[in-house]
């Protein structure tokens, strides 16, 4: 038996568009990509004015970006349109240049990292500008997981794997891209995975959840693959291993050449950057559930079980990650060719500002639980919730709307 | 030697390839891979979801 919200979705398709100056805008696009490039210097850029000016508060500024300049730009330039049409998918998907970029941002991003290690050990700041040039960079290692996400998922290409190990270890997250493919894409919106948010819970609740069931995963699943090869997870075979490698060579070699001021930027810019991760997770799926056959068995993840955001911006800064339905739906598709759906939940705002109000759970609440009531029409049996507040919200929300 | 497809992602179980990277060799026949057995490119369908496309 399928609900209604399913039937009401099953065919939810992309919204139409493939007129002349959607096209010239989804042309276009490919030279706004850079941006994945140039974004990780924003920290270095800002540390250079901080040199010359003296003004070590300078050193916050992509703190400042992410959380009041980029919503605030999100704002006024709206909505991205344009999906691209079904010729323009197959002329797009392909296209190596969108390959390349994510290849030079790798690069960019530990380019950016070291450059600030460089900065924060080299001159002399206070500890308050310290702290925001380890918040700026963990703002950037956030970045770098949404392209290790983007190359991550790309399988069958050996080099995007690589680079996308390289990047994942900007932070020390090399686990993500096998926990995420394997774990969260096949358990998403359910209370069994622990990269899915539900309705009551808090974000600083989640988060406890999150990052230790999602290594769990990631280290279990990795066994089972080496197991079946006939391979010890100890050994330099697993990927999580491999990555991790990577961090803890570099993290040594900086610590080594820059000083024991390492030890807490190091720590605060991988922490960031993780907590960035876990914004997303958090934002992505909130309290959606996906619903049990007869056989006990979840219905697959269908475009109504993501929350989605179109903002132009945002979405050439996270690789159309927003378009979440269409991710989940096809996770192989690259991020050229992410498509918008119609008849899919929707987020009030972009990521950054989504993510901004997570950590504030009055305000989160009280923007999100009426819009997952709404997507559930009123019946608390259809989300996804925090077992702890199950009869309060219960009390208070449930009211289900008798099918017409 | 057969062939299946994902329905999702296009991917190709080919028997004479298997999935090396996932602990499936060469040679691996089709009624020799578990059932739980996912997609091995998008990791969304499983192994009753694919298709035969050439016996």
């Amino acid at each position: 038996m399928t609900s209604k919200a399913t039937q009401l979705y099953a065919d939810a398709h992309p919204v139409a568009q493939s007129d002349e100056k959607d096209s010239a805008w989804i042309k276009s696009k490919r030279y706004w990509y850079w941006i994945s490039v140039i974004l990780p210097a924003a920290p270095l850029i800002s540390s250079y004015f901080a040199i010359e000016t003296g003004y070590g508060i300078l050193l916050w500024f992509t703190v400042a970006l992410m959380y009041a300049i980029l919503p605030f730009i999100d704002r006024i330039v709206g909505l991205d349109s344009s999906n691209p049409s079904d010729e323009l998918v197959d002329k797009l998907k392909d296209d190596r240049y969108y390959v390349y970029i994510m290849y030079l941002a790798t690069a960019m991003h530990w380019v950016s990292l070291v450059g600030m290690a460089y900065v924060v050990s080299h001159f002399e700041w206070s500890w308050i500008s310290i702290l925001g040039g380890a918040l700026s960079a963990g703002i950037v290692n956030g970045v770098a997981l949404v392209a290790g996400h983007e190359m991550g998922h790309k399988v069958n290409d050996k080099a995007q794997v690589t680079c996308a190990k390289l990047i994942l270890a900007c932070s020390g997250y090399g686990h993500f891209f096998i926990e995420h493919n394997k774990g969260h894409h096949r358990h998403v919106a359910t209370p069994e995975d622990p990269a899915s948010s539900k309705m009551g819970e808090t974000i600083y609740k989640f988060v406890k959840r999150e990052i230790p069931g999602a290594f769990k995963r990631a280290w279990e699943l990795e066994a089972e693959r080496l197991h079946r090869m006939g391979k010890s997870e100890w050994s330099l075979s697993n990927e999580i291993i491999q990555p991790a490698l990577v961090t803890v060579t570099a993290y040594t070699l900086m610590t080594a050449y820059f000083g024991p001021i390492m030890i807490p930027f190091l720590a605060i810019a991988a922490a960031f950057g993780w907590w960035q991760l876990t914004c997303a997770n958090y934002v992505e799926h909130y309290g959606l559930l996906r619903q049990k056959d007869d056989k006990g068995r979840y219905e697959r993840c269908q475009p109504h079980h993501s929350w989605n955001s179109n903002h132009k911006a945002s979405n050439l800064i996270l690789l159309h990650l927003q378009r979440h339905s269409d991710h989940h739906a096809h996770p192989t598709r690259p991020y050229q060719v992410l498509r918008d759906f119609e008849d899919v939940p929707v987020l009030p705002s972009g990521y950054p500002w989504m993510f901004f109000i997570s950590m504030i759970p009055p305000v989160w609440f009280s923007v999100m639980n009426p819009k997952v009531i709404e997507w559930a029409e009123g019946d608390m049996n259809k989300v996804n919730l925090d077992a702890d507040v199950r009869d309060e919200m219960f009390k208070r929300y449930h009211n289900p709307k008798v099918a017409a | 030697m057969a062939k299946y497809e994902c329905p999702d992602c296009g991917c190709i179980y080919d028997e004479d390839i298997g999935a090396e990277h996932e602990g499936y060799p060469a040679g691996t026949k089709w009624e020799d891979i578990p059932d739980e057995f996912p997609c091995p490119d998008c990791f969304v369908r499983e192994k009753p979801d694919f298709e035969l496309v050439e016996n």
